[in-house]
């Protein structure tokens, strides 16, 4: 359907154009391949970009460049790159505890922490992304906890927070496996992870009935307020009605509660095969959202990931393989895309050197082992913007959608091209050889 | 170059020391390690015999030489016996003829700074630990050895951490088959085993709250400074015995070996980043007359031409991302393109585990992608380390009589989509991507690793745990 959209969309921008030239057009990107991943790779592609948005793409024989408008080149063009999920912003370059926030180890379970509260959207190593062509971010708090808190999805713009801020809480992260357990207290063991997190959302659970409950009370109660002559069986409880009140407002309980309910998904860090395999387990007992995340041992368990229908958040390519991480493949990505399962690469957490991974070489290297470019490329794009539902905005390069896109001088995989250009919501960000 | 009765008694030595199935596989290369029943005929032809190889076809990048479009690589033996255009070299009768056609052959790459081997160098008792040999640590069937060839490596410096201001002799090693550490040990002519000593400064080595341990810079430099004026009395007392017990300091080890670091045979491996620290380094390596190579050099562009001046090499390491320590904050592809531009002799490193051996040829990409040229990047990850480790008349390029270390590429080395088909040490296929073992440590997947974690005393304890490396001890 998006695609007939677009056709006529794009159809309705050419006849503007051979009309009366109705095209509203600030800047011009020109690729000699542009990969719109809304269909085949455009040849000599022609993005016209205005107040931010896409206004038409084309092939330069269909659109005519309007006069006085700055004209960009590259030899690749591709809809800007999208983290999948990290923590730059909350962890900052210096590695020093003014600029690490992305961790509170006060106690393990604390999906009330909301990212927007802690987030740099200024911080050094989002800029130096930015370089390389990442436009959005999702990013929040790390795994190491059993329930560290919540992520938010942001354009790579700077500035405020209220400017950059697309997503308030992308999600809930949950950590299953070695890194949750705590040195002093609980968790120490995978199965007291999964009582205590069994225990809390049973709890939020209790808490959402009690919600409802009193919800139904006060519509009953407003109900006859209204109709005081209809006698109903709420009347009859009248006196009691009257003490009644609302449960004591609790952050960690609603944070949990919007889990429940479908509104957050659970991001969960499962590497380990037996931990996949709980976190799949757990999604069904509570009738979670679940976003698989780090998944090392994925490729064990496809049949199972595939019939949950979960995404995989996949651990950078290039991650350390130990601990958790021992039985890492090159291959798993290509191996999940190819069943069906879908993928999208995220950059993680790193606690010291590089202090930040870089999507676009992580999804190079899956390209590289059993992967084509297009499905890599889709990784850190429409994939990407698809499972983190924000492709009415970005993940490709379509009539009305934002101007985000990522410019290169060759293969945008490959170790020696650079990125040599980035333009978000319409607006050049980065002209430096990358 | 060796003589030919010196590497008779290495082979006297090799067979003294190896079991014979060991020296079976050898001659049969390319088998994989669990063929040992059916080798003892094998064995008995193969020993005086040397297996003659020509590799037919392939781009050959000699590394030292142009490179060459359509080439043939004769190995005999250990040895490369000829490298030349296919049309003009001749293969020897009797040769066993590999088609290499589409492939690439270069020499097998060379890492100046690996931690491989689940190692362990100097301890908590204090910053200055030369007696500590890394030789005594490692674990030759770590799986990191396997990585290490699949990435193409032939040939390590396995050194210990920089959490001490010296922390311990390093050794070089060659990527054979192995059994035991000795296998892998490469000797010079009179036996000694090659190596260098580890040292580092800034902060990885300053903890304020250790005793022994310096707590600034400044104490960093004045307790090297000390360490080395002891270190030449020591060796003075020794010259003034002239071989008389009575005269004879007390042996230490730890002295014994700085006495080799005096001679100039034991090449410091110095950690280093910021370009204070860099300095430092220079400093201290004039005023206590010591070889010396600058590793990681994260701020090496600011100093560019003050290390040139001191006709310092560096070993370069290439990061994703800047930052993670204060040091290396400013750390860039661009430096290994600003060295070479200065005249240093660069080579790269993938300090492993920080960087995965099988992904080395990412660092010379990414510092060609930083303004490097593409040969300079390529000696980087071959000739010039071999000069570092003082090896580069045995290894690190293509050339007649050189060890028969190189490696059967797919594609263009710089490439993101090449793979490394074969490696190939002394004339012995140590890695083959077809073989599903091999493969499993070139991509990865279950049970591909499980090793021993790394110790580095002491400051990289928290980081350990970070890099969730701890965990495999459990």
């Amino acid at each position: 359907m998006s695609k007939i959209r677009n056709a006529l969309l794009m159809l309705i921008s050419v006849l503007a154009i051979d009309g009366v030239a109705e095209l509203r057009a600030q800047l011009v990107i020109r690729g000699q391949i542009v990969y719109s991943m809304a269909g085949e790779p455009i040849k000599d592609g022609i993005v016209v970009v205005a107040d931010g948005k896409i206004t038409a793409i084309g092939t330069a024989d269909q659109i005519a460049i309007p006069a006085g408008v700055r004209v960009i080149e590259a030899a690749v063009v591709t809809p800007g790159l999208i983290d999948g999920h990290g923590t730059a912003g909350l962890s900052g370059i210096y590695n020093q505890p003014q600029d690490q926030d992305h961790l509170d180890s006060s106690t393990a379970i604390q999906p009330e922490l909301r990212a927007v509260d802690a987030v740099n959207v200024n911080e050094e190593l989002l800029g130096y992304l930015r370089g390389f062509g990442i436009t959005t971010i999702h990013t929040g708090h790390s795994s190491g906890q059993l329930v560290p808190g919540q992520t938010i999805i942001i354009k790579n713009v700077g500035g405020s927070i209220e400017a950059a801020q697309m997503v308030e809480t992308a999600a809930v992260l949950a950590t299953i496996g070695e890194t949750a357990n705590r040195k002093e207290g609980s968790p120490g063991s995978r199965g007291k992870q999964m009582a205590m997190l069994r225990q809390e959302l049973i709890k939020a659970q209790e808490y959402l009935t009690k919600l409802e409950l009193y919800a139904k009370k006060q519509a009953e109660s407003d109900d006859q307020a209204a109709n005081p002559e209809e006698k109903s069986e709420g009347a009859e409880k009248k006196g009691e009605q009257k003490d009644s009140s609302p449960p004591a407002r609790d952050l960690r309980m609603e944070a949990l509660g919007n889990v429940l309910q479908g509104k957050f998904p659970l991001l969960v860090t499962a590497n380990k095969s037996q931990d996949i395999a709980t976190a799949l387990r757990l999604a069904d007992e509570f009738k979670i959202r679940l976003w698989l995340d780090g998944g090392a041992e994925s490729y064990l368990l496809i049949d199972e990931i595939r019939a949950a229908r979960v995404p995989v958040f996949l651990h950078p390519t290039m991650i350390r393989a130990a601990g958790d991480y021992e039985n890492l493949s090159f291959e798993t990505a290509g191996k999940l895309v190819a069943s069906g399962i879908p993928v999208v690469m995220q950059s993680g957490y790193e606690s010291y050197v590089p202090k930040t991974r870089v999507v676009l070489f992580e999804a190079g290297v899956a390209a590289a082992n059993g992967m084509s470019f297009e499905q890599a490329l889709a990784m850190i794009t429409s994939e990407a913007a698809r499972v983190l539902g924000i492709a009415d905005r970005v993940g490709s390069l379509e009539v009305g959608k934002d101007a985000d896109l990522a410019l290169f001088d060759g293969d945008p995989f490959e170790y020696t091209t650079h990125c040599v250009g980035v333009i978000i919501n319409g607006l050049p960000v980065s002209e430096v050889k990358r | 170059m060796r003589q030919p009765l010196q590497k008779q008694l290495l082979w006297i030595w090799l067979v003294g020391l190896l079991p014979p199935n060991f020296l079976c596989q050898s001659a049969t290369a390319g088998l994989v390690a669990t063929q040992r029943e059916q080798n003892s005929e094998a064995a008995k032809v193969a020993d005086f015999e040397e297996k003659v190889w020509a590799f037919v076809g392939a781009q050959i990048i000699p590394v030292e030489g142009d490179v060459i479009q359509s080439g043939t690589l004769i190995v005999a033996g250990n040895r490369i016996q000829a490298v030349g255009d296919s049309k003009r070299t001749k293969v020897p009768d009797g040769a066993q003829v590999v088609d290499v056609q589409g492939k690439v052959i270069m020499p097998g790459l060379i890492c100046t700074h690996s931690h491989v081997g689940g190692i362990g160098g100097a301890d908590n008792s204090g910053a200055i630990q030369p007696d500590v040999r890394i030789y005594d640590s490692i674990n030759v069937r770590d799986s990191g050895f396997r990585r290490a060839v699949a990435g193409g490596l032939t040939t390590l410096n396995i050194m210990p951490g920089s959490g001490h201001l010296l922390s311990g002799q390093t050794v070089y090693v060659k990527l054979r088959r192995a059994e035991t550490i000795d296998d892998l040990l490469i000797r010079a002519d009179d036996g000694w085993i090659m190596g260098g000593l580890k040292m580092a400064n800034g902060t990885n080595s300053i903890r304020e709250s250790t005793s022994g341990f310096p707590g600034s810079r400044g104490k960093s430099a004045a307790l090297i400074r000390q360490h080395f004026i002891k270190a030449r009395e020591y060796g003075d007392k020794i010259a003034r015995a002239a071989g008389d017990p009575e005269k004879m300091p007390d042996r230490d080890i730890g002295m014994d070996a700085m006495q080799e670091v005096l001679k100039k045979r034991r090449v410091v491996h110095h950690h280093t980043h910021r370009h204070d620290d860099i300095m430092t380094v220079l400093r201290l390596a004039v005023e206590g007359d010591f070889r010396v190579v600058l590793h990681h050099v994260s701020d090496g562009w600011k100093v560019a031409d003050k290390i040139a001046a001191a006709g310092v090499p560096c070993s370069v390491i290439v990061i994703d991302s800047p930052g993670g320590k204060l040091e290396a904050v400013d750390l860039t592809f661009e430096t290994g393109g600003i060295l070479e531009r200065a005249g240093v002799i660069v080579a790269f490193h993938t300090d492993d585990y920080i960087t995965d051996s099988r992904l080395f040829f990412r660092s010379a990409a990414l510092a060609v992608r930083g303004g490097m040229t593409r040969e300079g990047a390529l000696k980087a990850l071959t000739i010039h380390g071999a000069k570092i480790l003082d090896l580069d008349q045995r290894t690190g390029s293509l050339v007649a009589g050189k060890d028969a270390d190189f490696i059967i590429l797919d594609g263009d080395p710089l490439s993101v989509y090449t793979k490394v088909e074969q490696t190939w040490v002394e004339g012995e296929k140590v890695f083959d991507r077809t073989n599903v073992q091999d493969r499993l440590y070139a991509v990865g997947g279950y049970g591909a690793t499980h090793d021993q974690s790394p110790y580095f005393c002491c400051y990289h304890e928290l980081m350990m745990k970070q890099l969730r490396l701890q965990s495999n001890s459990d």
